[in-house]
């Protein structure tokens, strides 16, 4: 599998495509799992110790439930891949990372160069989120003013 | 979310919400007393003089009418808060001259801790003047053509910018603020009348708040031509209702004769010390109804 530049993680890809949420739930064995716009994303949760990828769907850019559903999986503990496919645009990428996600498969090609820039955009931020944890942003400016 | 609310009902929303919240508090996402404290201090109140004198010196007629409409009680002693009207009878509701905008950054400036303030209101405020300053502020106010004695009558209304300027309006909203204004240009007029605030959109997305008005004015695109719905019995205040609309729609000038007709079958049914709202809050739609279309 060609190497994924949208991709910001240093372990190996899952080698098995992703299963429906339901398919997953049913799938002892499964390690990888496709979430759709509506899936309720917390019945993942008792599962999570053996979920290597979960793959977000963004159908069109304008249905935003995928945001919550990749904190809400951040929020709980999980440390997997949360790849953000489908309608994934430029000027969403630095909120989707925020969220938690670290590897994107948009439909229309990103350019990596340009996602570096739109990343690097706003190096402050007001409250922490799912940020990632080596990033600026895991710490919100109050601390900074105030450490 | 009114769509969501309604599917969960209001309770259940509710208890989502706390459930949310509680389990936000547990993030660490909120930030503390200090940062709070940071951005409090840029809203700390400007350093008020102690000491000053309560009078305002009325013995100028003309001056003593503006104090009495035009300028609020502040809450620091000696000190009183100046609404500037932007409604002169046949101007465009909020408009003001860079000159006359010059003039009123140098009233702040000298006279109001360099603070001035725009209201929803389409009007300009001073908040923070001494009483001893007013008469200065006004005569300033009132060489610029900017003394007008109108605020909450009947010409202090509120307008969108309308066809004439907006790409979304239906219909035009300033000339039919400037009609209103000279058709109840008489000021002694516009005092009997009392508080009537008339406000006027020009298409649905309700720049104007026309649902809010006392009066309120709605321009739609009605098979080609500026029609304009007319509204009763709105407050955008703490006793907020939504205007109702009192039937068919007008023309331009037909509004304008729409609205007069109202107002005067208020003055006919008000009981005394009654606003417009609160005479239509009393006797309903139907007596201005009958009034608007015989």
């Amino acid at each position: 599998m060609a190497e994924n530049p949208l991709r910001f993680r240093d372990d190996q890809q899952a080698d098995e495509p992703a299963v429906s949420l339901g398919a997953f739930l049913e799938q002892a064995n499964a390690n990888s799992v496709r979430i759709e716009a509506g899936d309720d994303v917390r019945l993942l949760i008792p599962a999570l110790d053996r979920v290597r990828l979960v793959e977000i769907d963004f159908p069109r850019f304008r249905d935003g439930r995928g945001f919550s559903s990749a904190r809400i999986l951040r929020e709980a503990g999980y440390t997997g891949e949360l790849k953000a496919t489908g309608d994934v645009l430029l000027d969403l990428l630095a909120f989707m990372r925020r969220c938690g996600f670290d590897s994107f498969a948009p439909d229309s090609p990103i350019d990596p160069a340009e996602a570096e820039l739109a990343f690097n955009r706003y190096p402050h931020v007001y409250q922490h989120a799912a940020d990632p944890p080596d990033s600026p942003w895991a710490v919100p400016i109050w601390k900074l003013r105030h450490a | 979310m009114k769509i969501l609310v309604h599917e969960l009902g209001a309770e259940e929303f509710a208890r989502q919400v706390e459930e949310e919240f509680a389990h936000f508090v547990t993030l660490g996402t909120d930030f503390p007393q200090a940062e709070y404290d940071r951005i409090a201090a840029y809203f700390a109140p400007p350093p008020f003089e102690t000491g000053l004198s309560g009078e305002i010196d009325r013995s100028d007629p003309a001056f003593a009418l503006w104090v009495d409409r035009q300028v609020a009680a502040h809450k620091a002693p000696g000190y009183a808060i100046a609404n500037i009207s932007l409604k002169p009878i046949g101007g465009i509701p909020g408009d003001i001259s860079a000159e006359q905008m010059d003039l009123v950054a140098d009233l702040a400036e000298r006279y109001s801790f360099d603070e001035l303030r725009a209201t929803h209101a389409q009007n300009l405020v001073l908040p923070h003047v001494r009483k001893s300053d007013l008469y200065a502020v006004w005569q300033a106010l009132d060489e610029a053509g900017l003394a007008d004695v109108n605020l909450d009558l009947v010409s202090d209304i509120i307008a969108c910018p309308g066809l004439d300027y907006c790409s979304l309006a239906n219909a035009r909203s300033i000339p039919v603020a400037q009609k209103l204004a000279e058709r109840f240009a008489d000021i002694d007029r516009q005092r009997d009348l009392g508080e009537l605030k008339i406000k006027i959109s020009g298409c649905i997305n309700a720049c104007g708040h026309h649902h809010a008005g006392h009066i309120g004015i709605l321009g739609v695109d009605r098979k080609g031509t500026e029609n304009y719905q007319l509204l009763l019995g709105g407050s955008g205040a703490e006793d907020t209702t939504p205007a109702k609309i009192t039937g068919p729609g007008f023309d331009e000038d037909g509004v304008v004769d729409a609205v007069e007709r109202a107002i005067e079958r208020y003055r006919a049914v008000r009981e005394p010390g009654e606003r417009f709202l609160d005479t239509y809050r009393r006797v309903g739609m139907e007596p201005f109804k009958e009034a608007i279309y015989g």
